[in-house]
């Protein structure tokens, strides 16, 4: 089982969900993130004082699949999220230890079957 | 199982209570008595008008706007989000405070007759013994008493909540109503007896406030200053400072503060009648030229006009014309607005970093320095084709402009020195500025317990 972390500009969001759906995966979790990348922000003005920018509005998926799907779904998040400028995003794949539905109970590759 | 309340201050509280009663008690026996002798002294009394008594009455709504939800949602939206309830309590507050202090002997200190050397009025009018439905000789002499108290009662209101903007995020809340309350007995009432009064000294002199230049925004100006002065800086200030975090706040409460401010100005005319239509017409322009100047200023200095500018440039243009709405003709008014856009961005932009201190909200960059440039080109543009009683140095009175500058001058030190009096009394009896811990945790959650943007539920 593996645990997908991935972190989108939050105007792709839909498409991402969209083709998440077309491909079955039907678990996630969305937040609203802010953070950086190499690329600085816009710097804001308060009464003439000038904030330098630092940290843009992203959004981040948690998605947990199991081992089959961990290919469909980086697929399916990569090329829809993609637009060719600097703040697409980043998808990090992390080993998930253990799962269990609170519901039933059910553990493993049940959970998120 | 824990108690919803604590009984541990019941005692305390039914001591109040019963100290309130019995004040209550005394001013409602001390008016019954006054009031036939009042009445057997008074001579016929002017007629009610119908259309000036509809407009004071709804001038007084209109500047009662301004402070709640106008003025509360202005500063609101320019702290952080930790401390916004703070601030929308303390204007809140403030209404309810000074309401009553307006009533027990605020009036009657302002307005009431003089109790010696035009300094402040007695006790007279205490408890609103003496107004009643009838007109007074002067003040308003074509409504009834009350609405001219009502009206004036909307000032005494906004003055102190106006200095909020001085030390928000930072005092407590109980030494703060103490504070509020002192304040308007030692510092407004005597000085809105002095330029208000027909009585009062500044009056006397011939100094020229239509509505409320030096009464209202260099009183608080200074007031501000002395408290953010006296508080010190805020956690982080100026190296880790936050942005506004309600924009759209700001601009409705900036739009509601416009909107009541032709109550504050035209109703200052006390008539339904032309002055008013001037009075708004000169409030109308000024702000809309000073929003205009303020947002160029940011456009040509720091590259954007901002929302904040403009509105903040729009509440300095309201400020400047204030003292100046009945006196001057349109030209005054497009240069008061234009002056108006220009001095408090300078003073807010590049004096106010220069010297350090921290005026959280501009109170004194705004109101007290917009108010002396209003009071200012008064003593200038004031003409008697506006009104009769007014005349400046461009028509012909060149003495004006020195009686402005009395005036000006010396509201800004008595109101200086008096708050910083009564700051240091205050905080001895209670702590006034909030601890780290509770500067850092957020005014809302540590004066009192609540938060204002629940996340989760």
């Amino acid at each position: 089982m593996r645990y997908i972390i991935a972190i989108i500009q939050p105007n792709k969001l839909n498409d991402v969900l969209d083709k998440l759906e077309q491909k079955e995966i039907h678990l996630v979790t969305v937040s609203e993130v802010m953070g950086r990348g190499r690329q600085k922000g816009v710097g804001e003005v308060y009464r003439s004082h000038k904030e330098n920018g630092s940290l843009l509005r992203k959004v981040k998926l948690e998605i947990a699949v199991n081992d089959e799907f961990v290919q469909t779904t980086i697929n399916a998040i990569k090329e829809t999220a993609y637009s060719g400028n600097v703040g697409d995003g980043k998808i990090f794949v992390l080993d998930l230890q253990e799962v269990l539905r609170i519901r039933t109970g059910d553990t493993g590759k049940n959970a998120i079957g | 199982m824990p108690r919803f309340f604590s009984t541990k201050r019941l005692p305390a509280f039914f001591a109040l209570l019963i100290a309130c009663c019995a004040v209550l008690w005394a001013g409602s026996a001390l008016a019954e008595e006054a009031a036939p002798a009042a009445a057997a002294a008074a001579p016929a009394a002017p007629a009610v008008n119908s259309g000036d008594t509809a407009w004071v009455l709804t001038s007084a709504a209109l500047v009662f706007l301004m402070t709640v939800p106008g003025l509360a949602l202005f500063y609101g939206g320019l702290v952080r989000k930790k401390n916004v309830l703070s601030v929308l309590m303390q204007c809140f507050f403030i209404v309810c405070l000074v309401t009553i202090e307006w009533v027990v002997l605020g009036y009657s200190m302002a307005f009431g007759p003089d109790a010696g050397g035009g300094l402040v009025g007695n006790l007279s009018y205490a408890f609103l013994n003496g107004v009643g439905q009838t007109p007074h000789a002067v003040y308003a002499n074509t409504t009834p008493h009350l609405a001219f108290m009502l009206f004036q009662m909307m000032f005494a209101i906004i003055t102190p909540a106006l200095i909020v903007g001085a030390f928000a995020e930072r005092m407590r809340f109980v030494p703060f109503c103490l504070f509020i309350l002192l304040w308007s007995v030692v510092v407004y009432n005597p000085v809105c007896h002095w330029v208000w009064s027909p009585d009062g000294f500044l009056c006397k002199w011939g100094s020229l406030d239509f509505a409320g230049g030096t009464v209202v925004h260099i009183n608080a100006g200074m007031a501000a200053l002395a408290c953010a002065l006296f508080l010190g800086k805020r956690k982080g200030y100026p190296d880790r400072m936050s942005p506004p975090h309600n924009l759209p706040f700001a601009l409705i409460g900036a739009a509601l503060l416009w909107f009541g401010w032709f109550g504050f100005n035209a109703g200052s005319a006390v008539a339904a009648n032309g002055l008013a239509a001037s009075a708004f017409m000169t409030t109308q322009v000024a702000t809309a030229l000073a929003a205009i100047t303020w947002a160029l200023m940011d456009f040509i200095f720091v590259g954007r006009a901002t929302v904040l500018g403009v509105i903040t440039g729009a509440v300095a243009g309201l400020v400047a014309i204030t003292p100046a709405a009945g006196f001057v003709n349109l030209w005054g008014a497009v240069f008061i607005g234009i002056a108006a856009g220009i001095v408090p961005w300078i003073m807010v932009s590049i004096i106010k970093p220069k010297l350090g201190y921290d005026d959280s909200l501009d109170a004194f960059g705004v109101h007290g320095v917009g108010g002396m440039v209003g009071a200012l080109l008064t003593g200038l543009f004031a003409t008697s084709d506006v009104n009769s009683l007014g005349q400046g140095l461009f028509y012909g009175k060149p003495e004006q402009l020195w009686l402005q500058f009395e005036a000006i001058a010396i509201t800004m030190i008595y109101s200086f020195v008096v708050t910083l009096v009564l700051l240091v009394i205050v905080n001895v009896i209670c702590k006034l500025r909030a601890d780290e811990h509770e500067e850092t945790v957020g005014l809302d959650l540590s004066q009192h317990r609540e938060t204002a943007y629940t996340v989760i539920n």
